[in-house]
């Protein structure tokens, strides 16, 4: 996909969240829409996946360690044709295969069962070091909130990764700078994550996590690297797209009602709209 | 008693890693700085390549086992009880039975027949833990032999598997050519009418010898090896307790949660028995000889004996 049609589709996949989590009367739309262009571009671009054979042993793996920004995710694996997009509004609602947090056993194209931080990563680890074992050419990716770098397993896993030379493994993190208590700076404070990464042995690389020249840079640039896992710190805004959800902690984990919704799809809509002129 | 051969579980455990290693290829383990302690090294030294020592990082070493299991390995995760089933206890909860992945957990080091060690490494809570799980079998062998065949057992067995080894050598009580261990079946060691005792782990071995003391005095006890807590064997248990009348239950566990607690679940529902649980009395353990500490929390053959012959009377 062209930067153009990343970017329609990021837009859509804004647009699913928003619509699944206002079906759901609940979930995580801020950090959903903050990483809606990473899902976009794993999914429509990095990642060799293929949505009728799930399962593949060769293929790419994905592990959202921040599992509760499971919206963006299910939109991103429906859009990819893992399940149908009609499936997204049963988000939450009971016997529904779309769980509040990803689950490995319901949903097709879920790598990894995950919600409760700092565990993701370790999983990402595991499947890393199998594919080394195996001489796979397969790489995993897992996305983090920068919140959930307050999680102490995050940093275990990240010694071993590097400890272990994991040059198949990307971690993104998605530093959209606030949590459920306020400003990541404030709460307890994770900066500077790059330096954290570059001294647990990490090629770390620095992006705006909404300009998809640079997210294109970045993972083809991890590919380069040989002999260390890569870290890249992507700078968000958290509720992405929506105008009264930007930058707003109190969107981390509230639904929109009737009239908000009706205003955060105008704002897509719009921008939708835009896009298209181009 | 004559000479009777003594090993640790843990010993088996190793050593039976390292004999399924060239069958299975998929067969990796884990460790958490404890190889020499779990006696993984002795696998560690046949598959260097298949070894992964994730350092002092328990929580982590259960999510990379997972991680393993979901790319198609078998993988043993290997520690001492407390920080298996203890402190990793969320992420095998949620990295590992959740997904139902196929990882196996290998706890040494379990009860108080840590000894020395004191309270802080004595696990006398990881069966309750574990049992709780949705889809987890949990495995408590009482000897080498059946040490040896639970892990055999657990590598082909698709689904997560805890097994529960110890740090002290016991009696080798079962014969390695006839013995035949199946997951979720119970093994009937010694006849008797007069009462049942249900007994896992070690206990087993001074169930039997326990056993022994009361036929003396006139008591026929049945002891019964429950290997697997979970599932647990129903039909057995039920049968038993129909046939005796009466119920112990004896574990190196809390009485809370453990064998003694999944016994009653079964029996208060479907054949209620009067039932006396042996076990860790809701407390701590405390720095010692094993042998000695066993005998102190009332484990051992000769306490075992004089309480079913109070319960008995």
């Amino acid at each position: 996909m062209n930067t153009l049609e990343l970017k329609k589709m990021a837009n859509v996949v804004r647009e699913d969240i928003i619509r699944s989590v206002h079906s759901a009367k609940a979930g995580h739309p801020g950090g959903s829409l903050s990483a809606a262009d990473i899902f976009t571009y794993l999914y429509f671009e990095e990642m060799k996946v293929d949505p009728k054979n799930p399962d593949a042993p060769d293929r790419d793996r994905f592990v959202l360690s921040k599992g509760h920004t499971a919206p963006g995710y299910y939109a991103a694996l429906a859009r990819r044709g893992f399940f149908p997009v009609e499936d997204l509004v049963t988000l939450r609602h009971i016997g529904s295969h779309l769980q509040g947090h990803p689950c490995k056993q319901h949903t097709p194209g879920v790598d990894m069962s995950s919600g409760s931080l700092g565990q993701g990563i370790s999983a990402a680890v595991g499947m890393a070091i199998a594919g080394k074992f195996d001489g796979a050419g397969y790489r995993v990716y897992t996305l983090l909130g920068d919140g959930e770098l307050q999680e102490g397993q995050v940093w275990e896993a990240s010694m071993l990764a590097a400890h272990r030379k994991l040059d198949n493994l990307v971690v993104i993190v998605d530093n959209n700078g606030l949590q459920i208590d306020g400003n990541v700076a404030d709460v307890n404070s994770p900066y500077p994550i790059d330096k954290k990464f570059e001294a647990f042995n990490f090629h770390v690389i620095n992006i705006d996590g909404h300009d998809f020249d640079q997210i294109r840079a970045a993972f083809a640039e991890a590919k380069t690297v040989k002999g260390r896992p890569t870290a890249i710190i992507a700078k968000t805004v958290k509720g992405k797209g929506v105008s009264f959800m930007e930058n707003q902690a109190s969107w981390h984990g509230t639904a929109p009602n009737d009239e908000q919704f009706a205003v955060a799809m105008a704002d897509l809509e719009k921008v939708g709209e835009a896009l298209c002129q181009k | 008693m004559s000479e009777v051969k003594k090993i640790a579980t843990r010993e088996s455990y190793g050593n039976a890693l390292a004999e399924c290693g060239a069958k299975y290829e998929n067969l990796v383990v884990l460790d958490a700085d404890l190889a020499g302690a779990t006696k993984t090294a002795t696998f560690k030294k046949a598959f260097p390549d298949r070894h992964i020592d994730c350092g002092i990082a328990e929580g982590n070493m259960i999510g990379v086992a997972a991680g393993l299991a979901a790319a198609g390995k078998i993988p043993f995760a290997s520690s001492f009880a407390m920080f298996a089933a203890g402190r990793a206890f969320e992420q095998v909860r949620n990295s590992v039975g959740y997904p139902h992945l196929n990882v196996k957990i290998g706890a040494t080091h379990a009860g108080i027949s840590v000894g020395e060690d004191g309270a802080t490494h004595q696990c006398n809570e990881d069966i309750a833990l574990m049992r709780t799980i949705p889809g987890m079998v949990v495995l408590n062998p009482a000897d080498d032999v059946e040490a040896k065949a639970a892990v055999r057992a657990a590598i082909e067995h698709d689904g997560p598997v805890y097994l529960r080894f110890g740090r002290l050598a016991v009696p080798v009580i079962h014969d390695e050519a006839s013995y035949k261990f199946e997951i979720g079946k119970g093994v009937v060691e010694r006849e008797g009418k007069d009462v049942t005792i249900f007994a896992t782990g070690l206990c087993v071995s001074e169930c039997l010898e326990a056993a022994e003391k009361l036929a003396a005095e006139g008591i026929e006890a049945k002891v019964v090896n429950i290997h697997t807590i979970k599932p647990i064997d129903e039909e057995l248990v039920v049968k038993a307790a129909t046939e005796t009348g009466k119920v112990v239950t004896v574990e190196e566990h809390s009485i809370i949660g453990g064998l003694g607690s999944a016994v009653c679940d079964v029996l208060s529902a479907k054949a209620p028995t009067k039932v006396m649980k042996i076990g860790i009395n809701d407390t701590y353990g405390e720095s010692g000889p094993a042998k000695d500490l066993i005998k102190k929390y009332g484990l051992d053959a000769g306490s075992i004996a004089e309480k079913v012959k109070a319960f008995v009377k």
